[in-house]
């Protein structure tokens, strides 16, 4: 089975009509999370299809996705969840906020959580800082963000009830952060 | 000049601001209807008049920088919106974006007007997902009302704008590093000469300006290069955006004529320290620029005036901390920072950040010797100027700075074998792979080779 059905080619035509004619290669990287939507990571499959689409090697394409964090190769839970941990956080208790994420999800989810709900991940800034301490789920603000109120927040997902963010709406699970961050949900954000 | 001056912000109390029939009800779309009854050569002259200079850190004068785009390549001209906002401490950027999306696109127009550009591009990061949201929507609202796509207004002006999303890479708010990514390869910094102007994205004269510096854009052509002039310093006109961040009671964005004193912002306009206490450092504008003091506090937040003072304005990005904050943790903070993002492209950078990082965490820890102090300064040094980008000067500054203004608080983690900003507690075993700051114990001294040969 490839990782692109018809209707998600049908997506990389409309990703890569985006940049000038003989400048597709710039399409790399929303190709890489249109691939991300539909497996929930990259995978050595994907890469090479991507490398396809834009008549590069894998290894070149490999290349670009080991570069950026949100691309994510490694197995990675529906939500991903960010912890900014440095200093404007740092200053407001990001510290905490993340050893209590760690503890609650136990050990081993900065890979993923063995039910693969959850990855857990130590973020640079996320330029929110007058929202010291900021976590992100599957890139939507949580602000003020305390040790229980990430607790509660973890749960809540448990639960499948995403409380609403910060700003925006709940962009769904991480396969559908992915197409939003592919540029395929205008509609999303209204 | 205490008073908070909201040009830009206008607008910001008001959520309906995000659309354009709110904005246009404001005067939007008006600066883009005076410009295009302009030459682009008097939009430039407009702009290179009003001494607005580069919001991204640099300082660089925006209309000159149009100016050094030729005209006569044959090569298509572009335009690249730097929405890449990833400094430390920075945030002014996006809420630009999530509270006035239009004023910021109709910066992106008449700036690509000026440069003779008919694809614009907005490099987003991103972790910016609703920021990105709120421009797709701010966009396509933009091509029905007719000031995007072809014939602008019936101007004969035609404009396309792409949103290009970037994956977590603060090297990309670099400004070749981000062509470098756009074009769909990993964000590496590039050479220059050439510069961007001339030789920028697909090898094409290309402007690259930040969110803020465009933001200004409708502002000066509505009201004229000699409004702004009026404002701020001689030198840096205009306002700043500063954000203040950390260690005070009202953290947030504050728009002040350029010049204003830091202790202005950080005390009145940011509600001053946290708790009451005293404040210790504050970086002028993200954590690439060297600390300041309590002993700064009166210095105005302008390129001149924090340059004499020895820091650099940067993006105006104000991270407090007090009395109770360890500066040696803070620049280990920061260096893991500079470790994580560096690109790995030259070995200043790549090797030095992260040599420092273990030495710093080494200092933290209560394993320092006391000549690591001038080792590290002496990192610093082979690092500043000598890597291929910003990003390793950056990563410089807390480091001779914090040296410089807190080596007391270096000597004394060296002297009682822990950081002092933390209770006493049992000795940690050492990090792994770190030398003993200590001779080993007795038990484990080599025997002498007398012993053994006897």
């Amino acid at each position: 089975m490839p990782v692109l059905s018809p209707e998600l080619r049908a997506d990389a035509e409309r990703i890569l009509a985006r940049y000038p004619k003989g400048r597709e290669r710039s399409a790399v990287m929303p190709l890489l999370y249109l691939v991300q939507s539909a497996e929930g990571r990259v995978t050595r499959e994907g890469l090479k299809e991507v490398a396809d689409l834009l008549g590069l090697k894998t290894a070149e394409v490999e290349a670009v996705a080991s570069f950026y964090t949100m691309l994510r190769i490694r197995p990675t839970g529906r939500y991903l969840v960010s912890v900014c941990t440095n200093l404007a956080c740092a200053l407001r208790g990001s510290t905490e906020v993340y050893a209590r994420a760690r503890e609650v999800l136990g050990p081993g989810s900065e890979d993923m959580t063995e039910d693969g709900a959850f990855s857990l991940h130590e973020e640079e800034c996320l330029g929110a800082c007058d929202a010291a301490p900021v976590v992100q789920i599957n890139f939507a603000n949580y602000d003020r963000t305390t040790p229980d109120g990430i607790d509660a927040l973890i749960d809540a997902l448990r639960r499948g009830e995403p409380p609403p963010p910060s700003r925006g709406t709940f962009p769904g699970e991480f396969t559908k952060a992915s197409r939003i961050l592919a540029g395929l949900e205008p509609e999303a954000g209204r | 000049m205490s008073e908070e001056l909201r040009i830009l912000t206008a607008w910001w109390g008001e959520p309906e601001t995000v659309w354009m029939t709110r904005y246009l009800q404001t005067g939007g779309y008006k600066g883009l209807r005076k410009a295009l009854k302009m030459t682009p050569q008097e939009v430039i002259d407009e702009v290179k008049a009003s001494g607005l200079r580069g919001r991204g850190g640099a300082g660089f004068p925006t209309g000159v920088k149009w100016s050094f785009v030729p005209q006569d390549t044959g090569k298509p001209t572009y335009l690249v919106a730097n929405f890449d906002e990833s400094e430390p401490g920075t945030y002014n950027n996006r809420e630009l974006v999530e509270r006035d999306p239009h004023q910021f696109l109709e910066g992106v127009i008449i700036a690509s007007y000026a440069v003779q550009c008919h694809t614009a591009f907005i490099y987003t990061r991103g972790e910016f997902l609703f920021p990105g949201q709120v421009l797709e929507r701010a966009i396509a609202e933009a091509y029905d009302e007719g000031f995007l796509g072809k014939d602008i207004l019936q101007s004969g002006y035609q404009l396309d704008v792409v949103l290009h999303k970037g994956a977590g890479a603060y090297i990309c708010g670099e400004e070749t590093a981000l062509l470098s990514s756009l074009e769909g390869y990993r964000g590496q910094p590039r050479l220059r000469p050439p510069f961007p102007a001339v030789e920028g994205l697909y090898a094409s004269p290309t402007a690259i300006n930040n969110v803020e510096t465009l933001c200004n854009v409708p502002h000066i052509l509505m009201n004229g290069a000699k409004w702004f002039v009026g404002i701020g310093t001689e030198k840096s006109p205009g306002t700043k955006i500063f954000s203040v961040s950390g260690k005070v009671n009202l953290p947030g964005n504050f728009e002040a004529p350029m010049g204003t004193p830091a202790r202005v912002v950080i005390e009145e306009m940011a509600g001053g320290v946290l708790d009451g206490k005293r404040l210790k450092a504050w970086t002028p504008g993200g954590s690439s620029t060297p600390f300041l003091t309590e002993e700064h506090l009166d210095v105005g937040l302008d390129f001149e005036s924090i340059a004499e003072a020895g820091s650099l304005l940067g993006t105006g990005a104000l991270m407090v901390t007090d009395e109770r904050d360890c500066m040696v943790r803070v620049c280990h903070r920061l260096l893991q920072f500079y470790a994580h993002e560096s690109c790995g492209k030259c070995t200043p950078c790549r090797e030095g950040t992260w040599w420092v990082t273990r030495m710093l965490a080494r200092v933290e820890e209560g394993f320092g010797r006391q000549e690591d102090l001038p080792l590290l300064g002496e990192i610093g040094d082979n690092i500043l100027f000598k890597a291929f980008c910003a990003l390793a000067d950056g990563a410089v500054s807390p480091i001779t700075s914090t040296l410089k203004y807190f080596r007391d608080e270096y000597e004394e983690h060296v002297r009682l074998g822990r950081c002092p900003f933390t209770e006493p507690r049992a000795r940690r075993l050492r990090p792994v792979g770190e030398a003993p700051h200590e001779p080993s114990e007795p038990e484990h001294a080599a025997i002498p080779l007398s012993e053994i040969l006897r």
